[in-house]
C-alpha cells in the first residue's frame, strides 16, 4: 500500500436463505463490477472469493437471504461481530419473504420445520420419502424464520427481490462516497 | 316486632348467596317483612341485608347467616353523598307502586308542565356533565339535540357498561330503574323526542330483566305519557358503548363506530338527531329537576359539579358502590372510606383500559374530570380499582391493553395491528427480555395508535401504557434485559 | 348536484386553494396537485375513514384528522406533510405489512399493488414490526375470481363497491380486531353465494392482491380502481340511453 492509493474497502457479501438470486442481481452489473473491484477488496463472498471462513475487519457486508437455520444465525451473528456496516441485501434479509412463509405453521400442527420437511421430502416425494437428517452436515432449521434485522443490528436496508443491479449500483457508490445512500422513490425502494 | 328487612338482590350480593340469606330471612320474619331491594354498597361483605326498627335506627348485616354486623357510621357510609343512588337500597326495583311511593315520576309530571327550554336550562345550570366517560356537558348536549331543524328526535341510554372494574350503571339498572326511565322520559320531552332505546350489554340478564318489566309497568301505568321506550340487547362488544358504534348496532347492523362529524346529535339514528347520554348521566336528571340545577351545582367542584359513583374494587378491604362528591380527593375514598391501611395503595387505576393509574404519592388528588386529566388519567366512567405492590405495573398495562386488543373492531388498522404489536412488546417487559430499543418503540407505537385511530378505544388504549410509564418508569427500565446495542446507521469510512 | 353555496378559501401546505364547499379536504388537496397517501379511500364509493394514512394537521384541531371524510371550510389551515404525520404513516405501512402476510415476489399484484406503492410513498425499507403470519385462507370456490386473505388488508372497497355500485352486497366484514376478515354472503365459500353476479367490480377495486382473476399469475393483476367512479359518473350523468 502507497501514500497514493487510499486502502480498499474490505467487502463481503454473505448467503443465508434465499434462492441466491441477490447474488445474480450483484453480478449483473457487468462492468461496474471492474470498477467496484478497484474500490474494493473482497475478502468473503459465495460468488467471488474462496474464503470459508468469515474474517475479522470487514468495512462492509451485503447479507442476502434470512435467517432460516442454524448455520444461518452463527453465520450472522459472527459477520455482525466482524463488520463495520451490515447491509440487509434483498427482499429475504429484509422481511424474510418466502423462506419466511413456513413461519405460518410456527407453533402449529407440529410447527414449522416439520411441516415444510413432511411437505418437502415425504408428501411431494415421488421415490424414497424420508426427512433429511445428517446431524453436523445438514443444519437444524429454526422453528421461526427471522428477518436479519430481528436477529442483529442492521446499518441499511436494501429492499427488492431482487434488488435490481441499478439499485445495487447506486446504493453502492453512496456508501463507498461516505454518503448514507438516497433511499426514496421507486428507484430504490420497493419490495418484489 | 317491628322490624323490617330489606335484602340486597343485585348482582354482586346473589353471587355471594343473596338467595339463602333472603330465604332465611323470609322464615324467620315472613315474607311480608323482608323486600328486595337494590346494591346496599358494601358488596365486598355481601351479602347484605338491612333492618329497619321501628324506632327508626337501622342495622347492616353481611353473609348467608348474617354473620357480620357492619359499621353503618363508618366512612364508607357516611361520606356517601346519594343522588343517583337515593333509591337503591331502598326501593323494590320490581315494584312500580314502591318506586312511585318513594317519589318516582312525580318529577317528570312537573317537568311535562315547563316548557322544554326550561327543563334545559335547569340542567344546564347544574353543570351536570355526561358520566359515561368524556364528560361533554349534558345541558349543552341536549341544548344542540333540540336545536336540530327536524320533526322528530330520538333519545337513547347507553347502557353497554364495558370497562373492566365498573358496575356503578348496573347498580342503578339493578336497584332503581324507574329512575332511569324517568330521566329519559324528562330527556325525551325536553329534546322533543317521540322514540327512545336503552342499549344494555346482554351479559347484564338481572338488568335487563329488570328493565322489562319496569318499562312492562311504566307503560301500564301511562306513566311515560306514550313515550315507547325499547330496550336493545348488545352482544358484550365493549365498543358497542362508543356512541356511534352503538348506533349502528341498535339499527341492526355491526357495531362499529365511524368517523365524527357529524355527530349523533346532527345525525345520529336513523339519520335523527339523536340525543345519546350514560345511564347515571340520566339518573341524575330527576333529583337536578326536582331540587333546581343550582342545588346540585352547589356540589362539587368549579367545574365538576354534582356527585359522581364510583366502583371501588381491587387491593382494598371495602369494595363496593359508593357516590361521593366531586373534588373528593383519592386518600379520602381510598384509604377512609375504602379503609386500605396508609401505605399499602401502590397505585389506583381510574378509567378502566382507556385511563391511568394515579400512584400514591398523589392520593391527594381532588377527583374530578380535570384533575385526573391532568395526571394522565380520565374520570372514565367510575370504575376505580386499588393496586398495592404485588402489582406490577408493566403487567397491569398489558391487561389492559390485551382488553383491547380482544375489544378492537378492527375497522381502523392503528387499532386492530398497533395494539397487538404493543401488547407483545408488553410481553417483553413483562418477561424482563426487553431492550432499549423496546423501549423507545414501545413508546412510539403508543403515540401513534393514540394519535390516529379512529375512536376513542384505539385512541385511549396507550393510556394506561403511558400514564404508567410516567410514574413507574424504572419499573419498565429494570426489565430491560442488558444493553444492546441499537442499529447504527454510519456511513461507512472509504 | 351542484351546491349553491359560494367556494371557499383554505390554505394547505402554504397554498391557497380553493375548493367547493362540499368538497372533502381530499378532494381539495388532490385538485390543488398535491399528494397524501390513501388505501381505504376510492372515488365513487363511500368514505370510511379506516386506513388513516389521510390523516392530516388542522390547524386549531386538537386531533389529527382524516381527509377522505373531513369537510373542507373557509379559512382552515392544512398540513399534509409534517414530520410527525409522516412518522405516523410510515408506522401505519409497516403495520399493515405486518399485520398480514405480503410476500410480493410472488404476489398477483406485484408491481401493480397499492399497498406497495403507498410503501415507496413513505418510505419504507423494511418494517420495525415483526411480522404476524396470521393464518389465513384462501377462497378459490369462486369459478372466475379468487380471495386470498393473506393480502387483504381490510380496506373495504370490495364490500363497498358489491353493495353500493353492483347492489348485490355479497361481502361483509366478519370477526373483530386482527381476526377481521372479508366473509361473502353469511361467511359461506364464495362460489356459493348466489348474489354474487360475477361483475368482477371486486377485483377491479381491490388494491392489493388479494381479489384476483383466476387466470393471473404472479405480476399479472391488472387493477381498475378508476371504474368505481366512472360507473359513478356514467349513472349520474346518464352516459347510458337506457337510464
Ligand atoms: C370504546 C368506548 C366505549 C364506551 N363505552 C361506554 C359505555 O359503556 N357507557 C357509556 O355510557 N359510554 C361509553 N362510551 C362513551 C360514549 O361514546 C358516549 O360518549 C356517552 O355514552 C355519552 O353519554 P354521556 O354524555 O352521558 O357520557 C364509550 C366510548 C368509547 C370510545
Ligand atoms: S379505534 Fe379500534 S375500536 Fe375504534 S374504530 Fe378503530 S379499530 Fe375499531
Ligand atoms: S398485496 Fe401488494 S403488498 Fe401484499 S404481497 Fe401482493 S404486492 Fe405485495
Ligand atoms: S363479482 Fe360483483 S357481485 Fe360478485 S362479489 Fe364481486 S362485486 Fe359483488
Ligand atoms: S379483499 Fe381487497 S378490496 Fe376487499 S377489503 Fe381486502 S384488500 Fe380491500
Ligand atoms: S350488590 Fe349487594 S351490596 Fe352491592
Ligand atoms: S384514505 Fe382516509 S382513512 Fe383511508
Amino acid at each position: 500500500m502507497t501514500l497514493a492509493t487510499p486502502p480498499k474497502l474490505r467487502f463481503a457479501t454473505v448467503w443465508l436463505a434465499g434462492c441466491s438470486g441477490c447474488h445474480m442481481s450483484f453480478l449483473d452489473l457487468d462492468e461496474w463490477l471492474f470498477e467496484l473491484a478497484e474500490r474494493v477488496e473482497i475478502v468473503y463472498s459465495p460468488v467471488a472469493s474462496d474464503i470459508k471462513v468469515f474474517p475479522e475487519g470487514v468495512d462492509l457486508c451485503l447479507v442476502e437471504g434470512a435467517v432460516a437455520n442454524a448455520d444461518n444465525r452463527e453465520l450472522a451473528l459472527q459477520l455482525r461481530a466482524r463488520s463495520k456496516v451490515v447491509v440487509s441485501f434483498g427482499d429475504c434479509a429484509v422481511s424474510a419473504n418466502v423462506p419466511g412463509m413456513r413461519n405460518l405453521w410456527a407453533g402449529v400442527e407440529g410447527g414449522s420445520r416439520q411441516s415444510v420437511l413432511e411437505r418437502g421430502y415425504v408428501e411431494l416425494a415421488d421415490t424414497g420419502a424420508q426427512h433429511p437428517h445428517a446431524p453436523g452436515i445438514v443444519p437444524e432449521l429454526l422453528e421461526r424464520v427471522l428477518p436479519l434485522h430481528e436477529l442483529i443490528p442492521v446499518d441499511h436496508f436494501l429492499p427488492g427481490c431482487p434488488p435490481s443491479a441499478e439499485r445495487i449500483r447506486t446504493f453502492l457508490e453512496a456508501l463507498l462516497r461516505g454518503e448514507a445512500p438516497p433511499m426514496e422513490g421507486p428507484a430504490m425502494l420497493g419490495f418484489g | 316486632m317491628g322490624v323490617s328487612w330489606r335484602c340486597c338482590d343485585a348482582t354482586a350480593c346473589r353471587a355471594a348467596g343473596g338467595a339463602a340469606l333472603r330465604q332465611r330471612l323470609e322464615a324467620e320474619m315472613g315474607a311480608d317483612r323482608v323486600k328486595p331491594v337494590g346494591c346496599l354498597r358494601l358488596c365486598g361483605m355481601g351479602p347484605l341485608a338491612a333492618a329497619d326498627y321501628a324506632d327508626g335506627s337501622t342495622e347492616l348485616v353481611g353473609g348467608v347467616a348474617g354473620e357480620r354486623r357492619l359499621d353503618l357510621a363508618h366512612p364508607f357510609f357516611i361520606l356517601q353523598r346519594s343522588v343517583v343512588l337515593e333509591r337503591c337500597g331502598l326501593v323494590n326495583p320490581n315494584s312500580i307502586e314502591d318506586a312511585i311511593a318513594q317519589g318516582a315520576y312525580a318529577v317528570l309530571d312537573r317537568c311535562r308542565q315547563l316548557a322544554p327550554q326550561a327543563v334545559i336550562e335547569q340542567v344546564e345550570r347544574s353543570g351536570l356533565r355526561g358520566r359515561g366517560g368524556a364528560g361533554y356537558p349534558t345541558g349543552r348536549k341536549w341544548q344542540l339535540v333540540a336545536a336540530q331543524a327536524s320533526p322528530t328526535r330520538a333519545v337513547v341510554c347507553n347502557a353497554d357498561e364495558g370497562d373492566p372494574g365498573a358496575f356503578m350503571d348496573r347498580a342503578v339498572l339493578e336497584g332503581d330503574p324507574h329512575r332511569l326511565l324517568e330521566g329519559m322520559a324528562i330527556a325525551a320531552h325536553a329534546v322533543g323526542a317521540a322514540e327512545a332505546f336503552i342499549y344494555v350489554r346482554a351479559e347484564y340478564a338481572l338488568a335487563i330483566e329488570r328493565l322489562r318489566t319496569a318499562i312492562g309497568a311504566a307503560e301500564a301505568r301511562g306513566v311515560l305519557a306514550g313515550l315507547p321506550i325499547q330496550l336493545r340487547i348488545g352482544a358484550g362488544a365493549y365498543v358497542c358503548g362508543e356512541e356511534t358504534a352503538l348506533l349502528h348496532s341498535i339499527e341492526g347492523g355491526r357495531g362499529t363506530p365511524r368517523p365524527r362529524p357529524p355527530y349523533p346529535a346532527v345525525s345520529g339514528l336513523w339519520g335523527l338527531p339523536t340525543l345519546i347520554n350514560n345511564v347515571e348521566t340520566f339518573a341524575a336528571v330527576p333529583a337536578i329537576l326536582r331540587e333546581g340545577g343550582d342545588w346540585y351545582a352547589a356540589m362539587g367542584t368549579a367545574t365538576s359539579k354534582g356527585t359522581k359513583v364510583f366502583a371501588l374494587s381491587g387491593a382494598i378491604p371495602h369494595t363496593g358502590l359508593i357516590e361521593v362528591e366531586m373534588g373528593t380527593s383519592l386518600r379520602t375514598i381510598v384509604e377512609a372510606m375504602g379503609q386500605s391501611p396508609p401505605g399499602q395503595v401502590k397505585a389506583v387505576q381510574t378509567g378502566g383500559p382507556s385511563g391511568g393509574c394515579v400512584p400514591a404519592a398523589l392520593l391527594d388528588t381532588p377527583v374530578d374530570y380535570e384533575s385526573l386529566q391532568s395526571l394522565g388519567s380520565i374520570m372514565g366512567s367510575g370504575g376505580m380499582v386499588v393496586i398495592d405492590g404485588a402489582m406490577a405495573m408493566p403487567e397491569l398495562a398489558r391487561y389492559f391493553m390485551r382488553f383491547c386488543v380482544d375489544e378492537s373492531c378492527g375497522k381502523c388498522l392503528p387499532c386492530r395491528a398497533g395494539t397487538v404489536q404493543l401488547a407483545q412488546l408488553l410481553d417483553r417487559f413483562v418477561e424482563r427480555r426487553a431492550t432499549a430499543a423496546d423501549l423507545v418503540q414501545l413508546e412510539q407505537l403508543c403515540g401513534m395508535v393514540k394519535a390516529t385511530s379512529l375512536c376513542g378505544l384505539g385512541q385511549s388504549a396507550p393510556n394506561p401504557v403511558l400514564s404508567t410509564l410516567r410514574f413507574f418508569r424504572a419499573e419498565y427500565e429494570a426489565a430491560i434485559a442488558g444493553p444492546i446495542a441499537a442499529p447504527i446507521a454510519a456511513p461507512i469510512a472509504p | 348536484m351542484t351546491g349553491a353555496q359560494l367556494p371557499v378559501r383554505l390554505s394547505i401546505n402554504g397554498l391557497v386553494v380553493e375548493a367547493a364547499a362540499e368538497a372533502t379536504l381530499l378532494q381539495a388537496i388532490r385538485s390543488a396537485g398535491l399528494q397524501v397517501p390513501t388505501l381505504c379511500h376510492l372515488d365513487g364509493l363511500t368514505p370510511v375513514g379506516a386506513c388513516r394514512l389521510c390523516l392530516v394537521v388542522i390547524e386549531g384541531h386538537p386531533k389529527l384528522e382524516p381527509a377522505c371524510v373531513t369537510a373542507v371550510a373557509d379559512g382552515m389551515v392544512v398540513h399534509t406533510h409534517t414530520p410527525e404525520l409522516d412518522t405516523y404513516r410510515r408506522m401505519a405501512v409497516e403495520l399493515f405489512f405486518a399485520e398480514g402476510n405480503h410476500v410480493c415476489a410472488v404476489c398477483v399484484a406485484n408491481g401493480a399493488c397499492e399497498l406497495q406503492a403507498v410503501a415507496v410513498e413513505v418510505g419504507m425499507d423494511h418494517s420495525r414490526f415483526p411480522y404476524q403470519y396470521p393464518r389465513r385462507e384462501v377462497d378459490a370456490s369462486h369459478p372466475l375470481f379468487s380471495l386470498d386473505h393473506h393480502r387483504c388488508i381490510l380496506c373495504t372497497r370490495c364490500v363497498r363497491v358489491c353493495d353500493e355500485i353492483e347492489a348485490a352486497h355479497v361481502w361483509d366484514v366478519g370477526y373483530r380486531g386482527s381476526s377481521c376478515s372479508i366473509i361473502a354472503g353469511l361467511d359461506q365459500p364464495w362460489g356459493e353465494v348466489a348474489a354474487c353476479t360475477n361483475c368482477g367490480k371486486c377485483v377491479d377495486v381491490c388494491p392489493t392482491g388479494a381479489l384476483f382473476r383466476k387466470e393471473d399469475g404472479s405480476g399479472e393483476k391488472q387493477p381498475h380502481p378508476e371504474r368505481a367512479q366512472q360507473l359513478v359518473e356514467a349513472r349520474t350523468e346518464h352516459h347510458w340511453h337506457n337510464q
